[in-house]
């Protein structure tokens, strides 16, 4: 219990961080500006699919979904990547060779994170070595809200290293967190202990990625930032579902921490029916007028 | 060292309101129910802050004016308003009160028009208060004897009221609201800058179907105002506006029987502790100062800062104010509008120049503001002593003054420095220390760890030279009641 962070993090007021959140929703976005952001959640897409039933002609579908979302008139770029399990990852960077997009999967014991240290770290290997650029990995909650805090932190560092080359992005599964206070803490725990990304939610939990979540993570990197010059990404996934919602995340971090984390490069969501309202909305500003939904693939 | 870069990567394109508004070229008198031309035949202009250019024309009501709606009100109380069974009248408010939820939109762009302020805050904060204002007062009708267990309250009479220009429709909901409530009849003097809002009310009364001469109308300047504290047909004058005019109120009245409230300026202070949410401590600095171009009486123009953590939270304030939009007030993303009038906007820069020359250091965002109309920088000054004027004096503008402190102790001293008393701001995440705080602060509303938060059941006022008597919720009743 002697664990203490390099940079403390500050105490979080519920209702103003709630309230400052809804702030962003109030922005109105059209036109020029509503193509521009729509493209850029495109292309800060994780395309995702976490399901039991993943097959490699599952995967396959994603992957080209990926690399060409809509038809070539509506200039929509690809997505950021692919995320899956580990057993699907060489078949998905097999799918994507000559793309550019990466490959994510999702490791250590994804989602609940309930398995010894060591499985966890093999679960990582195996990911990295199957080809895997970005790694998704779930803290131990259950150690978190045992006040484990150290452990925690030296199993992100034991990940990070396991992770070799690959980007490291950190789950904390906010939902299960729950307080505001936990998740700023948490956010900071993760960045001192080498994340590349820090990451809400596992989508397999409700409530997974919500604004005001979102915000304090963006507000930690932000800080951090402004501490020791160093860039960490930020990945709300889980339960967007809108191109609306998807332009009020961007609103957030454009006056939040400003132009610079407007890139996948650091700011990325997780989302797997996300793409499908993007495109709808994308084609009205290039065709002018809605179109039915049965216009727009659904996978 | 690395900052954040608050480029142009994802503009926002404009977004203006668009909703079709039917504002008029020019503006009668509301007096007896209806719409009549001014006795001497003037008007004045109207002007759109934003543009600096004239819109429409308000008639000029002049001491004839006053009379006439003075002895309209006079008739309704003692025939229709006044023997009207209680509940009869909290239906009338009900109806007004509904009937501006409908028109709350157009409402609030024609607000936004005509004052300046952000279509944001008039759509969001101004016009959902004005109808809860008449909704939460609707209820009290016929409920007085509850409000005020073994008494027995009768209405004081005509009520002559005359309202701000920051917050118009609004400062006339809190004014008309308990006044018919209680049983009084009203004349009404808005604001000379902001008075169109007011006219457009007064359709809805006609709507509403609301007896003729319960609420009279009648625009000017101050020597209208004159003319209405002085007309010995007044029982009681509410007051918004300077201190300075308010004092002269209140010389005015004295010893002529008429009841007087007051709710004057302020210099509220934000005391942050370094304990305090940070993060949530600067949102709340943000909108305590520039919330409405900082045209707030309660707004909190002092920052009190705890000195180990004034040179951070300056920093977040200066990267805070960067991400403000300032223009066109009619666009959705618009933080902060026009300055509300030319004098407004000189009494602004004529204490920010003070502020410079007594030695502040002057914060200011790079951003650009419009050619036309009337704007200033939201901005802040650091190095801020207590006796600087703009430690002082009510700017009624977006401009912050931050001081320091040590101990909780000096907190309470510095903040209580000042001939104002409305509101103040502390900001901790010990509950205790909250507490402790506000029974020293001598403030009429004091918020923790929040700004600019209103209800209509939260009483509002102030002490010292911010006035007297309370608007809104139970309290609110009483200076509209005798016993």
């Amino acid at each position: 219990m002697s664990f203490t962070l390099n940079f403390p993090v500050p105490a979080v007021d519920q209702v103003g961080v709630d309230e400052r959140a809804s702030q962003f929703t109030k922005r109105s976005i059209k036109n020029e500006a509503k193509r521009v952001g729509l493209k850029m959640a495109v292309s800060m897409m994780d395309l995702t699919t976490l399901e039991g039933a993943d097959s490699k002609g599952k995967v396959s579908y994603l992957c080209r979904k990926a690399r060409r979302p809509m038809a070539e008139r509506y200039e929509c770029p690809p997505c950021a990547a692919i995320c899956v399990y580990p057993n699907q990852v060489a078949h998905a960077v097999a799918e994507l060779e000559g793309s550019g997009i990466p490959v994510a999967s999702v490791a250590t014991g994804f989602p609940s994170g309930q398995y010894p240290l060591e499985i966890r770290l093999a679960d990582v290997r195996d990911a990295v070595n199957s080809g895997a650029a970005e790694i998704d990995m779930v803290i131990s909650r259950g150690a978190f809200l045992e006040g484990e805090y150290g452990r925690v932190s030296d199993e992100i560092a034991a990940v990070k290293e396991a992770c070799g080359e690959s980007h490291l992005k950190v789950i904390f599964e906010t939902g299960e967190l729950q307080t505001y206070d936990n998740v700023r803490l948490v956010s900071q725990l993760a960045i001192e202990a080498g994340a590349d990304f820090i990451k809400t939610s596992t989508g397999k939990v409700s409530p997974a990625a919500t604004l005001p979540v979102t915000l304090l993570l963006v507000e930690t990197v932000r800080d951090h930032f402004l501490a020791t010059g160093k860039k960490v990404g930020v990945k709300p996934a889980g339960g967007i579902r809108t191109a609306k919602e998807a332009l009020q995340y961007l609103v957030m971090v454009k006056e939040t921490i400003g132009d610079d984390w407007l890139t996948p490069e650091l700011f990325r969501f997780g989302a797997s029916s996300l793409l499908g309202d993007v495109e709808l909305q994308l084609a009205k500003l290039v065709d002018g007028n809605y179109q039915s939904s049965d216009y727009f693939s659904k996978g | 060292m690395s900052d954040l870069n608050f480029g142009s990567a994802f503009d926002y394109a404009p977004a203006p309101e668009t909703t079709p508004v039917s504002m008029r070229k020019k503006y009668e008198l509301f007096i007896d129910g209806k719409f009549v031309p001014p006795k001497a035949g003037k008007y004045f202009q109207s002007v759109n802050p934003a543009t600096g250019k004239r819109h429409a024309r308000i008639a000029n009501g002049d001491a004839g004016d006053v009379d006439a709606a003075v002895k309209s009100a006079r008739r309704a109380y003692e025939k229709v308003w006044g023997p009207m069974a209680p509940a009869e009248r909290g239906k009338y408010l009900f109806r007004i009160a509904r009937i501006v939820q409908e028109k709350s939109r157009e409402l609030a762009i024609i607000e936004s028009i005509d004052g300046g302020k952000p279509i944001k805050e008039s759509r969001d904060v101004d016009l959902p208060l004005v109808a809860a204002h008449f909704f939460y007062y609707a209820g009290w009708a016929d409920k007085l004897e509850y409000a005020f267990p073994g008494r027995t309250p009768k209405p004081v009479g005509v009520a002559g009221q005359i309202i701000p220009w920051n917050f118009p429709l609004l400062m006339a909901a809190w004014k008309i609201a308990p006044a018919l409530a209680c049983g009084n009849t009203v004349v009404l003097k808005p604001a000379e800058t902001t008075s169109v809002t007011a006219m457009h009310l007064a359709e809805i009364f006609q709507e509403a179907g609301l007896p003729d001469g319960v609420v009279n109308i009648v625009t000017g300047a101050g020597e209208t105002g004159n003319a209405l504290v002085e007309h010995p047909g007044i029982d009681k004058i509410a007051f918004t506006g300077s201190t300075a005019v308010g004092k002269r109120i209140a010389k005015s009245v004295a010893a002529s029987g008429k009841r007087l409230t007051l709710e004057l300026g302020g210099k509220a202070a934000n005391l942050v502790f370094e304990d305090a949410p940070i993060e949530q401590a600067v949102e709340g600095v943000i909108n305590g100062i520039y919330f409405n171009q900082g045209h707030v009486c309660c707004a909190g123009s002092r920052l009190l800062i705890q000195e180990s953590i004034h040179d951070e939270f300056v920093a977040r304030l200066e990267r805070r104010i960067e991400t403000l939009r300032v223009g066109d007030p009619l666009d959705k993303n618009t933080d902060i509008g026009a300055i509300n009038s030319k004098a407004q906007l000189g009494r602004i820069t004529e204490l920010v120049g003070s502020g410079i020359d007594e030695g502040a250091t002057l914060h200011e965002p790079g951003c650009s503001l419009p050619e036309e109309g009337f704007w200033f920088k939201p901005s802040f000054f650091t190095g801020v002593t207590s006796s600087h004027r703009i430690a002082r004096e009510e700017i009624f503008g977006p401009v912050l003054s931050v001081l320091t402190f040590r101990t909780p102790a000096e907190a309470i001293a510095r903040a209580n420095d000042t001939c104002y008393g409305l509101s103040a701001g502390i900001w901790t995440d010990k509950g205790s220390k909250i507490f402790a705080m506000a029974d020293q602060l001598k403030a009429g509303v004091i918020w923790a760890n929040t700004f600019n938060k209103f209800d209509p059941t939260s009483p509002f006022g102030g002490f010292k030279e911010s006035g007297f008597g309370r608007e809104g919720g139970l309290q609110g009743l009483a200076p509209y009641l005798k016993f």
